[in-house]
Parts: C-alpha cells; structure tokens; sequence
C-alpha cells in the first residue's frame, strides 16, 4: 500500500484550546489495526510534533488511550489565544499540519 | 442569610440528580427537554454562563458574549421549570466573563422574567471578581503560584489588568444552597462547580461527583448529538449514570469517555480548587441504548486549595484593512507580493511617522492562502482568491489607523517585480481603514492560595417576592 496521511487514515483528528495558554490536538482511529499503525514507534511522537508545530519536544505531552483508540497530543500555545499575532481564536483548525502527517506504509 | 425550612433538603442523601439543559447559557434548547430531565427525577438545574473560549475581549470590557435576547430566553424555561419543580437553578460564569457586574446584569434579567412570570423566591448572587489589592497581597506574600507555560507573576502585570476574576469551585455555591438559596447566580466559576456543588453538599464522593460534573459540563457534547439539547446525570456513592435528554439520541461509553480529552490538556487528571479529579481507573459501561454508567473515578484533595485566576489588560489599539484579490498573476507569486508590502509598509511607517519598529506592531494575513496556519500550513498552492487582511496595532487609535492609511497604497496598487502597469485591488470597506478600539490580552495563568469559605468570593441574597 502506498504512503497515507494520517487525516485519510483516522476517523476524527480536531485540535481545540485547553484554555488560553495550551492548545490540544486528539486523534480517534476506527479499529485496532489503524490505532496500532499510528502508535508505533516513532510515528506520532514528541519529535514528529515538534516538527510539525514548530515547538520545543519538552513541552509536549502525547497520551495514548488504547480504549478509544485515541492519541491526545498538548502543548503550550506558541501565541497566546486572543494576541495580536494569533491566527485562530478557537485553536480550532491546528489539525491541519498533524492531518497531513505522512505515515508509513500499513503492514 | 436565610435560615430556612428548606435546610432539610441538604441532609445526606445516596443520589443526587442534575439537569444540564444546554452546555453554555444562551445556546438555546428545546423547552420540552428540561421538563424531561425534572421528569426524571432532578434535583438541580445546573448552567455554565461563561468560557474564555471567544478571547479576552469579553473579560477586559466585561461585556457578554451572548445576546440579552437568547439570555432571557433560555433563563425565561429555566426559572419557570426550575420554580415549578421546587428545586434550585445554578447559573455560574454569568454574562461569559464572570465579573461582579456580569452577575448583576444576570440578577436584573432573572428579576425581570420573575416580575413577567410572578414568581417568588430566594436569590444568592455569589461575586468572583478580585481587585489588584488582594492579588499583590497574595503575591508578596508567596501565595501565587505560575501555571506552565507562564513565568512568575510581576506586580505590574496585575495593575495593567482591567478585570480579574477567580474561578469558584463547588464551595461557594454549595455554602448558597445550604443558605436555602433557590437561584444562585455566580461569577467566574470552573465549568464543573455547578454541577458538583450539590452532589458534594449531600455527602457524595468527590470522585464520581466532578466525573460527572466535567462529562456534562458541555451540555450535549458528551452524547451522539450534540445538537439535540442537554444532558441528565445522577451522581450516587459509586458513580454516576448519564443520559441525553433527547429520546432519539444516546450516550455511548466512547461519547462520554471521550469527552474527558474536550478542552483538557490531560485527558485524565482536572485540577479544581479543592484537589485533582483522576479518571485513569474510570470504566464507562453501557446502560440499555442510551445512557452510560461510569465507576472508578478517583479524587485527591490537595494540601493548599488554590482558585485560578484570569486576568485581561488592554494590549493596545487595532487598525484593520481587508482588500481583495483575484488577478492570477498575483496570486500565483503571493507571498513575494506580500514580503514586499511588508518591507514597503514598514520602511514608510518609519520614516513618515519616525516610529521605531518597537513602537507598533503590523501583521498581513492572507485569507485562502495561509491566514490561518502561517509558516505551518502544509499545502501553499496558488489560491484562486485572496482577502488581505492587514492589522495594525500602536498604543493608540491614531497611529494604528495613521500606520494603516500609509498602507493603504500598497493594498491598492501595490505591483510585482516587472509589471508594466499599476493594478487596483478591491478593497471591501470605505474608509479601507476599520477602528477596532481597545484590544485585550490575557496576562495570567497564575494560581491563588485559598484559605476557604470567607476568603475571594462574596455572597448576597436577597428575596425575590412578585405575589
């Protein structure tokens, strides 16, 4: 199978504020094997958003939910919400960059 | 305070039932919905008024969000349903930024529907906001503590701010119901006080109680339709059982479950004032098709409460300008067209007004191409339409429109490398240039040391009385 990204590939990827100062980006795969590609190793990790979103790999918290299938990635806001060089009030369209995420081949 | 008949009400009890018509007041709800939840068996109606989701306009100038009309409305089904049920309404976060003023604006709107509807009972108005006084005491004295990504908090950071409010926990509110209150209307408040608060007056574990109280904060975003209207839930000593008010619409394990990672850093641990909510144990089972059964939540009461603060201060003044384009050949080469707009209009700006580059700040953001992501966005393919939006922002509203005028030019007419005639572009607007006035920043992620009932909040009461 040729590579995909991960927007084609999970069933709901939506970043959102968690309050004014950090924003939040949660990945839901539909079944087991799809949840199983994109938490191996090295595919969606501290290193792969800090590319991605342009921040320091130390602040970022990745939390993986096998029960849900559901990878929760956090980092600080690089503008605060509502500054004057803040692009999206609502942090509501940062999916974008992770959605694009190149992901290896399926097994 | 009222000592009344009604403290017979706040004995122990083994379950509490709350109604949450609508996840912020002011979106609108079918009436029918709440009498179903009273129907089942409620004991509250629980309401967030407020969120700092719209930015920190809303706490600078205390202004609400939501329209007076769509306020009234909701309060108009809730007073009535809630005063007909003989059980109390809890409305926190008042006029969406919780200042004092934001809860006396609520209390006329709920004396109004009350003369309209000739309804008679006790109001408690619970006040969140803090003056710069008590925050500088609190930070000479050690007990202001920086939340990451935040540094420590400088004594002029909280002059600069024009309005600064703590977020309640449950105790307030629960103190109010104790009181015999039947309509608490509170400033800024966590979105999960009201809910918890009475649950937590009874007896109820912490844990299920703020489980439950932080899956029905949104109203119906824990359920397969968020759009249907609220949520029902009943907190017990081992969990609790959440349901949508809708018939046609369920709650599933993974809609509740997933509602613990909405607008949460950490999608298992939520700091509140008295301790930090722990989901990591929780299990979410289904209930028949459309309700959910959540056990196992944990609650670990922290050493030093502690009430976060919110604070906004004016950041300066904004000019805005939108223009259109739609010429190809510009948009095919849009970024260069901008890069030059952008040295053009700050080598003007410096040399007409002899600013210094520290004096005042300009930002172009193009709309349909990367306006909304900047430098991350992965796809910069030739748009086939662009909006310029041009902000400025000085210390004052006539240079930040004098630095838009001198841009205005360059939005117009502004050429690239090799064209051998001067293009116009479309402005939307005359003037070009849009006075926003004041605008706002938020400037605390800091903490408060709190010593408990007494301390920060303020409660009045007053009786409500249209025979």
């Amino acid at each position: 199978m040729r590579d995909q990204v991960l927007g084609t590939v999970a069933e709901l990827i939506r970043s959102k504020n968690a309050g004014p100062f950090w924003i939040t980006l949660d990945v839901f795969l539909a079944n087991d094997a799809d949840y199983r590609r994109v938490s191996a190793p090295g595919v969606l990790d501290e290193a792969t958003i800090a590319r991605l979103y342009q921040v320091p790999a130390g602040q970022i918290r990745v939390f993986r939910l096998p029960s849900l299938r559901a990878i929760k990635i956090s980092f600080p806001r690089p503008t605060p919400q509502g500054s004057f060089t803040d692009r999206d009030m609502h942090a509501g369209q940062q999916h974008i960059p992770l959605a694009a995420l190149r992901l290896p081949p399926a097994p | 305070m009222i000592l009344s008949a009604k403290a017979s009400d706040m004995t122990v009890a083994d379950r509490v039932g709350v109604v949450v018509p609508v996840g912020m007041l002011g979106g609108g709800f079918p009436r029918q919905t709440v009498k179903r939840g009273i129907a089942l068996g409620a004991d509250a109606i629980a309401v967030d008024g407020g969120s700092t989701d719209s930015g920190p306009y809303y706490l600078g100038t205390g202004m609400a969000r939501t329209s007076e009309a769509a306020i009234r409305r909701d309060m108009q089904i809730l007073l009535t349903a809630a005063r007909e049920a003989g059980i109390p309404l809890i409305v926190t976060s008042c006029a969406t930024a919780g200042i004092d003023a934001g809860v006396d604006w609520m209390a006329g709107i709920v004396e109004s529907i009350a003369r309209d509807e000739r309804l008679t009972f006790t109001m408690a108005t619970i006040y969140s906001e803090q003056s710069a006084a008590t925050v500088l005491a609190a930070l000479d004295a050690g007990q202001i503590t920086a939340l990451p990504p935040a540094g420590s908090l400088r004594a002029s950071t909280v002059l600069r701010c024009a309005h600064i409010v703590g977020l309640m926990g449950h105790e307030p509110i629960a103190a109010a119901l104790d009181a015999g209150a039947d309509v608490i209307l509170a400033g800024r408040a966590t979105d999960t006080a009201p809910v918890a608060a009475l649950a937590l007056r009874r007896g109820l574990p912490a844990g299920p109680a703020w489980h439950a109280a932080k899956t029905v904060e949104c109203g119906g975003l824990c359920t397969t339709d968020p759009r249907s209207g609220g949520v029902y839930v009943q907190i017990d000593r081992t969990g609790f059982t959440v349901e949508p008010l809708d018939p046609h619409t369920s709650c599933t394990p993974a809609t509740v479950a997933a509602h613990m990672l909405y607008e949460n850093a950490d999608p298992f641990r939520m700091r509140e004032p008295s301790g930090t909510l722990d989901t990591s144990q929780a299990t979410y089972t289904a209930c028949g098709d459309r309700s959910v059964r959540v056990e196992g939540s944990q609650f670990e009461k922290a050493s030093q409460a502690t009430i976060k603060l919110e604070g906004s201060a004016v950041a300066g003044y904004e000019t805005v300008s939108i223009v259109g384009i739609r010429d190809p050949h510009i948009l095919a080469n849009i970024s260069t067209w901008l890069d030059i707009l952008d040295g053009t209009l700050n080598d003007h700006v410096q040399t007409l007004l002899g600013l210094d580059r520290s004096d005042y700040e300009t930002q172009l953001r193009a709309y349909g191409y990367n306006a909304v992501l900047g430098s991350l966005d992965p796809d910069l393919s030739t748009p086939r339409e662009v909006g310029v939006l041009l902000k400025v922002r000085a210390s004052d509203q006539a240079t930040a429109t004098a630095i838009a005028k001198i841009a205005n030019p360059g939005l117009n007419h502004l050429p690239l490398p090799g064209m051998t005639h001067m293009p116009s572009f479309a402005f939307a607007t005359s003037p070009a240039e849009i006075e926003r006035g004041p605008v706002y920043e938020f400037v605390l992620n800091h903490t408060i040391d709190w010593a408990g009932p007494g301390e920060l909040f303020r409660t009045e009461f007053r009786e409500v009385a249209n025979a």
